[in-house]
């Protein structure tokens, strides 16, 4: 092969530098490598296939992006892109597909699992009988019980009853040795412990005798099944009555009276978690009255948070105003704590007996700040208030910096008021930039759940519905307590409103951004 | 140059996966044997309590049992949401009040308890019973009492609870009985006083199994709310006394009596109070009967190791000598008859001369509709947030339509 020196124009157009950056992105892209591959042994190891495909695809995309010559913007976008699908679509995923289903208390698992679970809860010891010490042996492959039972060794196995062998030994009550079988130690048994307890072996001919069964490899107790799993027909039975439990479409087996067997399972339902809220008579009210409430408090924590903010920002904008910086450095302190703490110190003293503003401010005054739905409403948007305008005092006081000083002398000339230059002159350039962070706000108080749930966890309750809901509780909060506050858990119901929620707040950015866009055109 | 460059990229690749190389081996091994160790969910306290009986049965038996700590509040949701998918625990360490709920979600497995639940006292072995099968095996049983400060009084002659705040406030202390409260008030300790007048919680059948009927509504109820209202006016009660202010409270000397459960002693000890253990007087005529729960060990339906789990929990932990130990390592009232008859310490006696008459948690599902509820309901009540029978009516209804619901 012919050396080309450094010289050569073809070379220096084509070959890359060996920089130090190059080096750098070596390590990166090898670190990343190494830590990809470990997650591909593991996952190989412990069988879990969807992870080690994603690592796969991971692992070749990032080295194809870095070591690709054309790929520019992948290799800004790619670390992002990664997390976000991880954190953010999978998550959306596996909720969209939770809020088809009815996931929650009740229906738990799966239908294997809740049959294995109904028969196993439903097997009782029968009456009258007794306990045996029992002797669990092997041949090959197959299982069988020995008991001792009026000094006679009997030995059963699935398929055969319990029958008398000859040849066999036994001391007092425990079998030592059995002829053509191997007897298990605690060690065996311990290696092939599903197989013990689930093996059943009948005491006779007759079914009613029942069938002996073992859950700690020592002892040996008769069992009937009350209710017996029907493979064939998909039902259970009960042995005492005949009742037949047929499965349903909600995810149970139900008799033909109504009785239902638990635990169920999952099952899809289609579109009813959605629906839920509406035609539930009891919900259907409060509900509304959460999706008004929602949208009116990111409404109004936007405009007022923004009057605040840009009406202080103006102020202290003016150059005649001294120690400016003393003001914006304690305007900003409530930002600075944070929001939890702010929200939980601001519940203590609107407490209506022993908080700071009635027996203080108010001079011992029982104002139900937080105990009365309107005065809750209000206490949250002003606590919101408190909480969210420094933000908008720090941007607005960046945007009016970018608004031209010309324009506004012009004004001043042209003979307008103070008000009609900060109508129109100052807020359109200061619109300009601060209108998509506007939208963000609305999005994030949208879904602002530790405010509320800190302050008044979700205010005072709705007499008569079905879910621990109050008169402050917003959507999401809403969807907290149905998940996981509100007794029986109903992870379907919860799962279907989060989509809701982020159908609504997607479409709301969206038209927000597209209008904020036409607001650039000054 | 070219050449220089692969080269270089050949060894860096090289390096990344030699790195993962040697991390791979250690994993690959972990994973291998997953039987032969059983896993125990506890909390912190029952942490330290039952590592003598684990290591007594590893030495018996071989099997290592390994006791992961979990926040109180966590078993129960946590053990219904991580058995169907197969990486449970084998067993946990519970108090007996989420068993239907358990039960209805298919994640506990039933025991063969049957002969040895004569053994044990029977409210014990009935919390441990759900709609005619065994779940779990009981290792103790507690209940709340009235506990007095023999430094600031020497007797109690009250027969009723009036009778008994106006002793304590002769005392002359900042409380006269401190009951503990908070954001959400507190039932649990406040139900010897509920059912003093009638208002229990469920309906009992005759074998003293739970409906799913609410009997805290009605006239007893709102007898009971009434009361509440009475004793958040006179400040006998006070939402800003939670349970940790209450304790220090009694630890420091401002208050006469407290009613709390055995896990406030060891405090008391601490700082060196005589105490003495009573039942609980009678607020509203009937007799006041405390909750009693029952701290149970259950499998999992889905463990990987059943037999060895039954055999440590059905022939080991029910043995006199585990209950034995048990009870020298936590001082909790041994659920076992022979183990509780050898119990002499006044303060256990004490606690169950208390719970004699109390009744047992319900277990039933519907019980967690009520909890959320009832708490925040008797705040308000407390606080003189809400006219207490218009409060009570709702909160009766709330939680007829969260049972209906769910």
């Amino acid at each position: 092969m012919a050396f080309r020196t450094s010289t050569d124009p073809a070379l220096s157009a084509r070959g890359r530098v060996l920089s130090a950056g190059f080096f750098v992105k070596l390590a990166l892209v090898g670190l990343a490598d190494a830590f990809g591959l470990y997650g591909v042994l593991t996952a190989w190891a412990i069988g879990q296939w969807a992870i080690l495909a994603f690592l796969v695809a991971v692992l070749i995309l990032v080295n194809w992006a870095y070591f690709s010559r054309r790929a520019v913007a992948a290799k800004y976008l790619i670390p992002g892109l990664i997390f976000l699908f991880a954190y953010q679509i999978f998550a959306m995923g596996y909720t969209g597909y939770v809020a088809f289903t009815n996931y929650g208390d009740g229906h738990n698992s799966t239908k294997e699992d809740a049959i294995a679970q109904i028969s196993e809860q439903n097997e009782v010891r029968l009456e009258g009988s007794a306990t045996y010490p029992l002797t669990v042996l092997a041949q090959g492959d197959q299982l069988a019980f020995a008991i001792v039972d009026d000094g006679d060794v009997l030995l059963g196995t699935a398929d055969q009853p319990l029958d008398e062998v000859r040849g066999a030994e036994h001391q007092g009550d425990d079998v030592t040795s059995v002829p053509g079988w191997q007897t298990l130690q605690f060690v065996d048994i311990a290696s092939r412990q599903d197989e013990v307890v689930a093996l059943r072996v009948p005491m006779s001919d007759d079914p009613a005798d029942g069938s002996l069964r073992t859950q700690d490899g020592s002892t040996g107790f008769v069992a009937v099944p009350v209710l017996q799993y029907d493979e064939e027909s998909d039902t259970f039975v009960d042995t005492r009555d005949g009742t037949v439990y047929h499965v349903s479409d909600t995810g149970n087996f139900v008799s033909d009276d109504g009785k239902v067997l638990t635990p169920g399972w999952r099952v899809g339902v289609g579109f009813a978690n959605f629906t839920s809220f509406v035609t539930d008579a009891r919900m259907a009210g409060p509900f509304a009255e959460i999706f008004v409430w929602t949208f009116a408090f990111a409404f109004l924590s936007v405009v007022t948070t923004f009057a605040l903010g840009i009406f202080l920002a103006v102020t202290f904008n003016d150059s005649r105003l001294r120690s400016r910086r003393v003001y914006r450095s304690l305007l900003i302190l409530p930002y600075a704590f944070p929001g939890f703490l702010s929200a939980l110190v601001w519940a203590g003293m609107l407490n209506d007996r022993f908080g700071y503003i009635n027996v203080v401010l108010f001079g011992g005054a029982d104002i139900p700040w937080l105990t009365d739905p309107s005065l809750a409403k209000v206490s949250i948007i002003l606590v919101n208030l408190w909480l969210g305008f420094p933000y908008m005092f720090l941007i607005c006081t960046g945007a009016l910096q970018a608004v031209p000083a010309d324009l506004v002398d012009a004004a001043r000339i042209d003979g307008a008021g103070r008000w009609g230059i900060f109508r129109n002159v100052t807020l359109p350039f200061v619109m300009v930039s601060v209108a998509p962070l506007l939208i963000a706000s609305f999005a994030f108080n949208f879904n602002n759940f530790a405010l509320i749930y800190m302050l008044t966890g979700g205010g005072p309750n709705f007499v008569g519905t079905p879910y621990v809901v109050g008169h402050t509780d917003i959507l999401i909060s809403m969807v907290y307590s149905v998940a996981f506050e509100s007794g029986s858990k109903q992870y379907g119901v919860a799962s279907a409103l989060s989509l809701l929620i982020f159908v609504l707040v997607g479409i709301i950015s969206w038209v927000g951004f597209r209008r904020a866009r036409r607001l650039e055109e000054i | 140059m070219t050449m220089r460059r692969s080269i270089m990229m050949v060894a860096a690749i090289g390096a990344a996966i030699t790195l993962t190389a040697c991390a791979a081996p250690a994993d690959g091994g972990s994973s291998s044997n997953p039987d032969e160790k059983l896993t125990l969910w506890v909390d912190p306290n029952r942490y330290v309590e039952m590592q003598p009986l684990v290591e007594a049965y590893q030495e018996e038996s071989g099997v290592e049992i390994e006791l992961v700590e979990k926040a109180v509040e966590d078993i129960g949701p946590d053990f219904v949401a991580q058995v169907p998918t197969g990486e449970g625990p084998d067993m946990i360490i519970s108090a007996h009040d989420g068993l239907g709920e358990w039960v209805k979600n298919g994640v506990v497995a039933p025991i063969e308890f049957g002969d040895k639940a004569d053994d044990f006292l029977p409210v014990a072995a009935a919390g441990m019973a759900y709609d005619g099968q065994y779940y779990g095996v009981p290792l103790a049983i507690e209940n709340v009492a009235l506990v007095r400060n023999n430094a600031l009084l020497s007797d109690t002659k009250a027969t009723t609870f009036d009778e008994l705040i106006a002793e304590g406030a002769s005392a002359g202390t900042e409380f006269s009985v401190l009951i503990q409260q908070g954001e959400a008030s507190d039932p649990y300790h406040m139900y010897p006083l509920q059912t003093s007048f009638g208002a229990p919680v469920f309906k009992q059948n005759a074998d003293g199994s739970y409906t799913n009927e609410l009997a805290l509504g009605g006239d007893a109820g709102h007898a009971w709310a009434e009361y509440l209202a009475k004793l958040g006016r006179d400040g006998t009660l006070d939402i800003a006394v939670d349970g940790a202010v209450a304790g220090q409270a009694f630890g420091d000397g401002k208050s006469p009596y407290i009613i709390t459960g055995p896990w406030g002693i060891p405090g008391m000890q601490e700082a060196g109070i005589d105490f003495t253990v009573l039942p609980v007087p009678s607020a509203g005529g009937q007799p006041s009967q405390p909750f009693v729960g029952v701290s149970g060990i259950f499998i999992s339906a889905k463990s990987k190791n059943p037999v060895l789990a039954n055999d440590f929990v059905v022939n080991y932990l029910t043995t006199e000598a585990a209950q034995d130990l048990l009870y020298e390592t936590s001082k909790r009232s041994p659920a076992l008859k022979a183990s509780a008859d050898k119990v002499t310490d006044p303060i256990i006696a004490g606690f169950n001369a208390a719970g004699a008459e109390g009744a047992p948690m319900p277990a039933i599902p519907e019980m967690s509709a009520v909890w959320g509820f009832w708490g925040t309901t008797e705040a308000q009540i407390i606080d003189g947030q809400v006219d207490p029978i218009a409060g009570w009516d709702a909160l009766v209804q709330n939680i007829q339509a969260a049972i209906d619901a769910g």
